[in-house]
Formats: C-alpha cells, sequence, structure tokens
C-alpha cells in the first residue's frame, strides 16, 4: 500500500469517525430534551429522506445538488490555499442570474444556469482580485460580499427590475408558471419520487465534481493551482503566475456556487423571498463543513453533501409534538458543527496508528540505502 | 572509584519492520569529554540519540548511567537523567524573552505569579561562567541565530544536565558563529559537562572533539581518539570509501559571456538602504565563478534580482545578449536559467507533492509532459524514475514518494536532478551543498564540474570557504552588497580571502575579464 492509498484511507476512517461522534452528540440532546421519544426522534434523522420514502428520498436529492456545489465551490478554492467563505454570496448572486434569465428573459433552463455560473462567477473574482494584486484577505473580503450581494440582489428584485416579485406570494414568480421551459427537465423523477422539484440537477452536479476532480489531479492547471495552495514561493520560483491563479481559482470557485443556486432555484425547488431573506442561505454556509468533511476531495464532497442533505432532511421529520421545530435545526447544525472537526480527527486516527507508521517511516529514511540492495 | 563513563549504550540494537536502524551499537561517553558522533545521512545517528532521548525504545541493549542501567521511555525521563539536546531545529517561543524561553516548562513560582528573580540571576551567572553572553531581556525574534542556540545552550544549562546532545549545531550558523560555538563547547567540557555532538563536519570534529564514534549505514565502525587520527581517516571510516577533498578538475577554457549584469541595485526589504549595490561582473562558458561573502552581505538578495524572485530598482541583466532584466521567472527559465535556492523549503520544493511532481515543477508544461493541458502522468513518472536512477535519488517509494518525508540530502539531489537536466546555459547554484554530508558534497561539486566542462556557465554562490576555494574558477567577494575583490582560487590564501570577505581589503572589479 502506498502513502496516497494509506492517505486516503485514513481521511475516509476519520469522517466517518466525525460523522459518528456527531450523531451520538445529536442523540444526547434529543435524550436531554425529551427521553422518552429520543429514540423514535434519532431514528427518524438517520433514516432522513427514507423514513418518507419515496418524496423524502426526491427532496434529499433535490438538496444534495447545490449542496455538491458549494462545497465543491469552498474545497476548490481551499485546494489553492484560499478560504472562501464567500460562498454564500456568491450562491445568491447566481439566484439572481438564473431567475432573472428564467422569469425576465424566458430563456431556456441551460442558458439560465449559465447566467447563475457567471454571476457567481463575478462575486467569486472580485474577493480574488483583491487578495491577488492588493493583498487583502479573501476572508474579509467574501464576507463582505455576502452581504452586499444579498442586500443587492434583494433590491433588484423587490424594486429595481419589475416582474420578478409576485405580490401575491412575496416571493419571485413560481417558474411553472412564468417560464416552464427554463426548469431543469426531470426526466420522470418527480413522478418516481412524488416530488416537483426532483431532476437532473444531481446528476449535473456530480459530473460537475468529478470534472473539478479531473482538473486538479490530471492537468497542468491543477498542478498550478495546487502547488501554490501547498507552498507559494516554490510555485513562485517554479514561474507560476500566483496572483492569476488566485483570482481564477476564486473565479472558479464562485461560478461553482452560482451553479449550484441554478441547479436549486431552477429545479423550481423553491422561489426567492426578497423581503424576509435578510440572511445568507444556509446551503452557501453548508459549503463549508461539506468541504471539510470531504477533506477537500471532489469526489468527498458528493458524499458528504448526500450526507448532511440526508440528516437535514431527517431533521424535518421529527414529531413536532415531542420537539420544537427549531431542535431539528439544532440537531442538524451540531452534527455539522461536529463535522468539521474533521482534520482534528483525522490527528487523532493517525496517532492511534502513529508509533507503527512512523517508526517504518523513520526506518525507511534511515536506511533507504540498505532497502535498495 | 567513579565510574569512568557518564553514559553508555551498549550494543544497542534497533529494528524497524524489516529494517536494522541500528545494529549492535555501543557508545561510550565519557565524562567531560566532546564525543562526536560522524555518519552520512541516513547512518543511523538520530536513531541512535531519538533513543538515548526516550522518544525511541531499543529492540535489545542497555543503557547505563555512571554504571548504572536505566530505562529512558521518555524524554521527561532523559530530562530526569540530566540528559538535554540542542535540536537542529530550535524549539524556542519567537515572541517571548530569552530568560521566558529558558525557564518555560520548569517555572518558578510564588504563589499563583511568576518568581523571575532568582531564574534571572541564575541565567546571568551560567551565561557569564561559560562565555554565552546572551540578553536576557531580548526577544528570540529579535536576535541572531546563533544567540537563539545559546538560548537552547542555556536551557540545558538552567536544568543542570550534565549530558548535552548537540545535533549538528553548526548547519546554521556562520563561521564566524561556528568559531564561537567551538569555543563555547571547549568552555562546557572544561567545567564538566559531557557533550555528545552530532555532525558530519569533519573539519569541525577535528578541532573540538576529544573522540569519535563513527556509524555506517546503521552498523557500528568504530570509536578513535582524534588525537592519532585524520581527516581522511574518518572520512574513511564514515564512507566506506576514499573520498577525495579537493575537486578534480581541469583548468577551465571559458568561451563567450553568458550572463553580463551592469550596475545592478536591489533594495533591501529590511531596511532602507539597498541590499545589492552597483553590482558588475559577467560569466563565461566553462567556468565557475563564485560570490563569496559572509551571510547576509547581499548575496540572497543578489540572487533573488538575478533569478527574477525580486525586482531590481537599478541596473541591467544580460543573458546571452538578451536584456532580461524584466523578464518574468518563467522566461529566463525557458532561456536556459537554472536556479538551485538557497533554501530548498521556502523555494525549491512543494514539499507535500510527491517526488516526480517536483522534479517536473519547472517544465510540467513542455509538450513533453503536456498535451491539451493534460498531464502525460506516464511521462512524468518515467521521467522521474530516470532521474531518480541517474542522480541517485532515494526514497522510501520512489517517485510517489512525498517530497516532505525524505531526507535532506535527498530533497537537495532531487532539486539539483532537476535543475541540471533542463540543460541551462547558466546554472546558478546557491549554497547548494548546506547540510550534507561529505559523499553528497563531493557528488554536487562533480556535477557542477561536469557542467562546466560541457561548457556550461555555473554562477556558485556560497558561505563555505572550502567550496569557494575548490570549486571555483574565479572568485568574487560580495561585502555589504558591493563586489569589493575579483580573486583567482589558484593563488589566494584561505586568509586574505577571509580580509576580503570581512571588509578589510578591497579592490576594484573588473567589469570585463
Amino acid at each position: 500500500m502506498n502513502e496516497k492509498t494509506k492517505n486516503a484511507l485514513l481521511s475516509i476512517v476519520a469522517s466517518l469517525v466525525c460523522i459518528v461522534i456527531g450523531l451520538l452528540v445529536g442523540f444526547i440532546i434529543l435524550y436531554c430534551i425529551n427521553a422518552e421519544n429520543a429514540v423514535d426522534g434519532f431514528t427518524r434523522i438517520i433514516k432522513g429522506g427514507f423514513y418518507l420514502k419515496p418524496k423524502g428520498i426526491g427532496s434529499e436529492i433535490a438538496q444534495s445538488a447545490p449542496l455538491i456545489m458549494t462545497g465543491l465551490s469552498v474545497a476548490f478554492a481551499f485546494k489553492t490555499g484560499l478560504f472562501n467563505i464567500g460562498a454564500a454570496g456568491q450562491y445568491t448572486v447566481g439566484v439572481f442570474g438564473a431567475l432573472y434569465f428564467a422569469i425576465i428573459l424566458h430563456m431556456p433552463w441551460y442558458v439560465c444556469l449559465l447566467a447563475a455560473m457567471v454571476c457567481g462567477a463575478i462575486w467569486g473574482a472580485v474577493p480574488g482580485i483583491f487578495k491577488a494584486y492588493f493583498n487583502v484577505n479573501e476572508v474579509i473580503t467574501s464576507i463582505m460580499f455576502n452581504w452586499i450581494g444579498l442586500y443587492l440582489v434583494n433590491e433588484l428584485m423587490y424594486n429595481t427590475i419589475p416582474g420578478m416579485y409576485d405580490q401575491k406570494t412575496t416571493r419571485t414568480y413560481k417558474l411553472s408558471s412564468a417560464s416552464p421551459k427554463s426548469l431543469i427537465p426531470d426526466c420522470g423523477m418527480n413522478s418516481i419520487f412524488r416530488t416537483s422539484s426532483t431532476t437532473i440537477a444531481i446528476f449535473i452536479a456530480i459530473a460537475i465534481a468529478v470534472i473539478i476532480y479531473i482538473v486538479l489531479n490530471k492537468t497542468t492547471f491543477g498542478y498550478e493551482l495546487k502547488a501554490c495552495g501547498f507552498n507559494k514561493d516554490a510555485a513562485k520560483y517554479a514561474g507560476i503566475n500566483e496572483k492569476r491563479n488566485v483570482v481564477l481559482s476564486m473565479t472558479i470557485a464562485g461560478a461553482l456556487a452560482g451553479i449550484g443556486a441554478g441547479l436549486y432555484f431552477l429545479s423550481g425547488a423553491s422561489e426567492w423571498n426578497p423581503q424576509v431573506s435578510t440572511a445568507l442561505p444556509a446551503i452557501g454556509f453548508n459549503g463549508i463543513p461539506v468541504a471539510l468533511l470531504a477533506l477537500s476531495n471532489p469526489i468527498g464532497v458528493i458524499f458528504a453533501a448526500l450526507f448532511v442533505a440526508h440528516i437535514s432532511v431527517g431533521g424535518a421529520y421529527l414529531p413536532t409534538k415531542y420537539y420544537q421545530p427549531e431542535i431539528a435545526d439544532l440537531i442538524v447544525a451540531v452534527i455539522i458543527y461536529l463535522c468539521a472537526f474533521v482534520t482534528l480527527f483525522k490527528g487523532i486516527v493517525a496517532n492511534l496508528f502513529k508509533s507503527k507508521k512512523e517508526q517504518k517511516a523513520n526506518a525507511n529514511a534511515d536506511n533507504g540505502k540498505e532497502e535498495k540492495k | 572509584m567513579e565510574n569512568e563513563y557518564i553514559i553508555e549504550m551498549l550494543n544497542i540494537t534497533k529494528e524497524f519492520p524489516g529494517i536494522k536502524a541500528n545494529d549492535n551499537i555501543t557508545l561510550q561517553l565519557k565524562k567531560g569529554e566532546i564525543h562526536a558522533l560522524l555518519g552520512e545521512n541516513g547512518a543511523g545517528k538520530s536513531t541512535l540519540m531519538s533513543i538515548l532521548f526516550g522518544l525511541y525504545q531499543p529492540t535489545s541493549g542497555i543503557i547505563k548511567k555512571n554504571g548504572q542501567e536505566v530505562h529512558i521511555n521518555t524524554p521527561n525521563d532523559a530530562n530526569d537523567l540530566n540528559i538535554g539536546m540542542v535540536h537542529q531545529h530550535f524549539k524556542l517561543v519567537e515572541c517571548f524573552s530569552v530568560l521566558d524561553n529558558i525557564i518555560l516548562g520548569v517555572e518558578p513560582t510564588k504563589g499563583l505569579f511568576l518568581e523571575k528573580k532568582n531564574a534571572r540571576a541564575k541565567v546571568m551567572e551560567l551565561s557569564e561562567k561559560y562565555g554565552l553572553m546572551v540578553d536576557p531581556d531580548a526577544l528570540i525574534s529579535d536576535i541572531t541565530v546563533g544567540m537563539q542556540q545559546r538560548t537552547e545552550i542555556l536551557k540545558m544549562l538552567y536544568r543542570d544536565n550534565e549530558v548535552l546532545i548537540f545535533d549538528e549545531p553548526t548547519a546554521v550558523l556562520t563561521p564566524q558563529e561556528i568559531d564561537e560555538l567551538m569555543k563555547i563547547m571547549k568552555n562546557l567540557a572544561k567545567e564538566g559537562k559531557s557533550i555528545l555532538f552530532i555532525t558530519h563536519k569533519l573539519n569541525e570534529i577535528m578541532e573540538v572533539a576529544d573522540r569519535c564514534t563513527i556509524l555506517r549505514k546503521g552498523k557500528y565502525i568504530g570509536t578513535v581518539n582524534i588525537s592519532e587520527t585524520s581527516k581522511e581517516e574518518l572520512s574513511r571510516m564514515m564512507v566506506g570509501r576514499n573520498v577525495s577533498f579537493s575537486v578534480n578538475k581541469k583548468p577551465s577554457k571559458p568561451g563567450d559571456t553568458v550572463l553580463k549584469v551592469e550596475h545592478m541595485t536591489v533594495p533591501s526589504k529590511v531596511h532602507g538602504n539597498n541590499a545589492v549595490k552597483d553590482v558588475s561582473f559577467n560569466v563565461r562558458k566553462g567556468e565557475i565563478v563564485c560570490i563569496a561573502g559572509i551571510d547576509g552581505n547581499g548575496q540572497s538578495e543578489f540572487v533573488q534580482g538575478l533569478t527574477g524572485l525580486e525586482k531590481v530598482s537599478g541596473g541591467k541583466i544580460l543573458f546571452n545578449g538578451q536584456d532580461i532584466t524584466k523578464a518574468s521567472i518563467r522566461d529566463r527559465s525557458k532561456m536556459g536559467m537554472s536556479h538551485i535556492p538557497e533554501d530548498r523549503h521556502k523555494h525549491g520544493l512543494v514539499l507535500d507533492y510527491s517526488i516526480e511532481q517536483n522534479m517536473v515543477l519547472q517544465r510540467y508544461w513542455q509538450p513533453e509532459f503536456e498535451s491539451f493541458g493534460f498531464i502525460k502522468s506516464k511521462a512524468v513518472r518515467e521521467y522521474a524514475e530516470r532521474l531518480i536512477e541517474q542522480y541517485d535519488v532515494r526514497s522510501g517509494q520512489g517517485p510517489v514518494t512525498i517530497t516532505r518525508s525524505m531526507s535532506g540530502g535527498n530533497q537537495q539531489k532531487a532539486i539539483i536532478a532537476r535543475e541540471i537536466d533542463k540543460d541551462p546555459d547558466l546554472l546558478v547554484a546557491v549554497q547548494p551543498t548546506r547540510g550534507l554530508d561529505v559523499g553528497a558534497i563531493e557528488y554536487i561539486h562533480s556535477q557542477l564540474v561536469a557542467q562546466r566542462d560541457k561548457g556550461k556557465a555555473v554562477l556558485l554562490v556560497s558561505l563555505e570557504l572550502d567550496e569557494v576555494m575548490d570549486v571555483s574558477d574565479r572568485i568574487l567577494v560580495m561585502y555589504e552588497g558591493e563586489l569589493v575583490g575579483q580573486l583567482d582560487p589558484k593563488t589566494v590564501s584561505v586568509e586574505e580571502l577571509g580580509l576580503y570577505m570581512a571588509g578589510a581589503k578591497r579592490d576594484p572589479v573588473p567589469e570585463e575579464v
């Protein structure tokens, strides 16, 4: 077994340990609030969408798609050594792009999706430019751009652009009536799952994850990005334009978050409420734990997003008789929160095997010559 | 009668799965002596010291202190037995004062409060006694590497350690600091401390050590009295063959000018003045030009300006006749400039990349390794395997080894393989043998000479006087950012070179040779 496989196994074990501990803490909280129904409630969370087949599975799939994208957005930036905390803002601006092209311009879904991507990309590029050329920390600019994006989008939809906001529902117009051709095709999945928003978005998201994996691991572009992430000085020494790469990395991260917004809203899963939406969308922020849980591996992001969507859906099935609706969010949040500890657990898991492994590594280093013989 | 030996490691064997890192090694340290432990990279020195310091348990063999068998299971046990160690990379808190670092872990307290008065007195006394002259209130981040090392030494003394282990202490020091360290070590031994000195620098052993134990490939080769041995014998015992100290080379036959630097000026990052001032010289095909000087006289900034890592504020650089003063790093590389950087961890390698990924760091974009934006992983693998074979880069798992896990010598060999294999017109080598053992140094020197004999230009920047004298065809001395002399290594003496390096002597340097 070489170092790479060993490391991959270690990562998977660490992520699983994380999930188990997160679930355990979730159970303890349920137990403290209402001991009698804790087991029942916990089972519902674990079962997730499978508790209410097939509708639950359908909504789980629908929720996973945007989560995969925001997870990828954060993970991609991590690989270049950047922390994209602005996925929520890029997602929000992406929502505007998608809905404007759908409701106002009546474009087909793929054009709307591209619009969402471009909007997200622009919103990611700005912090990247600030980081590369003015040395402003991307975390600060990203956070500010989250809020600028949110209020800008609300203003545009509510006041500036007539025809997007439906006074009756206090939300943007429903795509199914306003522009049916802007809806991502469901290929019969809605009837299978008896839902209204289960579309091929999930396959698009998975395909993009695979593409990102290939870009990072097989291309010269990915090689450069990762070199910048691991060691900026060495990248510069090798003649890599690290400033350009920082901007590109943030732009792509923003584009990924934007696509996430497109996949969700163009599936008809929800409409934007400019008056109430004074909080940034959770899907944007949940990209961070998804990326952490996946240890920034694009393929891992798929599974991490499925898991987070799974328990989020499960949380909705908690019996409201015994648990306040907020409790579901709390439990899910605790589990997601603990997922963020994955690197810590990786260290602990590695330590468990350390004595054995390290000795071997040292011996290898010490006696490389003899080995060669 | 008191036992002659303070520490005895008898028949120590340490087996790791499949490998014997130490095979029946015996090391006896006399009270009050300086005992050198000599061996190539990977000979088992670190493993042996880790056993003494409680980081590893020996598979077999015993450790005795003052004739009594002891078990050292953790570094704390070692501490209790008054064994202290100065690690190669210091363990100091940068933003703490010297005094705070010394008492860290054994803080004297009065109730809930620190009681530093006695500690300060003790530190001052120790500092005086051993001639360490450290300011207890200076911040670690403000003092030189040499002073930081003295702080480490004071840490051991403060804990009343009797056995002091120095792990390659001179690797990070300037020649002056090395001289002072040697004096300090002799002082410590005179006062009854017993010193284990891990190194592969033979000059230092000859200068300070009383006895020397040599390891090779995990095996015990012997212990010799320094007064009865010679450098040649020591290196033969260490490497297992004769090592030539003088580099074999024919007289150089310089050809056309490859590099021409005119009035180059580079601003300093540390202070307001220029780090490199109005430097002009040239390098021709088939010669090794060496820039000598004491560390911190502008050599680093000069190299950064030359290779494009930093912008120059004045002057011109002509490479093969073309003006490259404003060219990008990539363009300079494409035009045939190779750079073996000073700091292999900061610039030379992406440590978290595998060795094969690092091998193509300067050429991954060439058609040989890239098609339609994709890396040809098979070509990369084959290329890396060839370099590993050809340049004898040793690693645990071949091309996929993560570079971080490799020994420093092999990391450096990988960089040298990569830079030389580019077949550059100009090879800029900055301290290429820093921290390497004699076998590796001999190899790297022969590679530099081979480049020269192929008709390439080599610009060597070195702090090692032996290297400057042996390898170069022409010496330029840099002092406070200026070139203060051009010397011929065949006629100049080391003493005279030293005078130029210290700024005591200077001649105008001709721009054309």
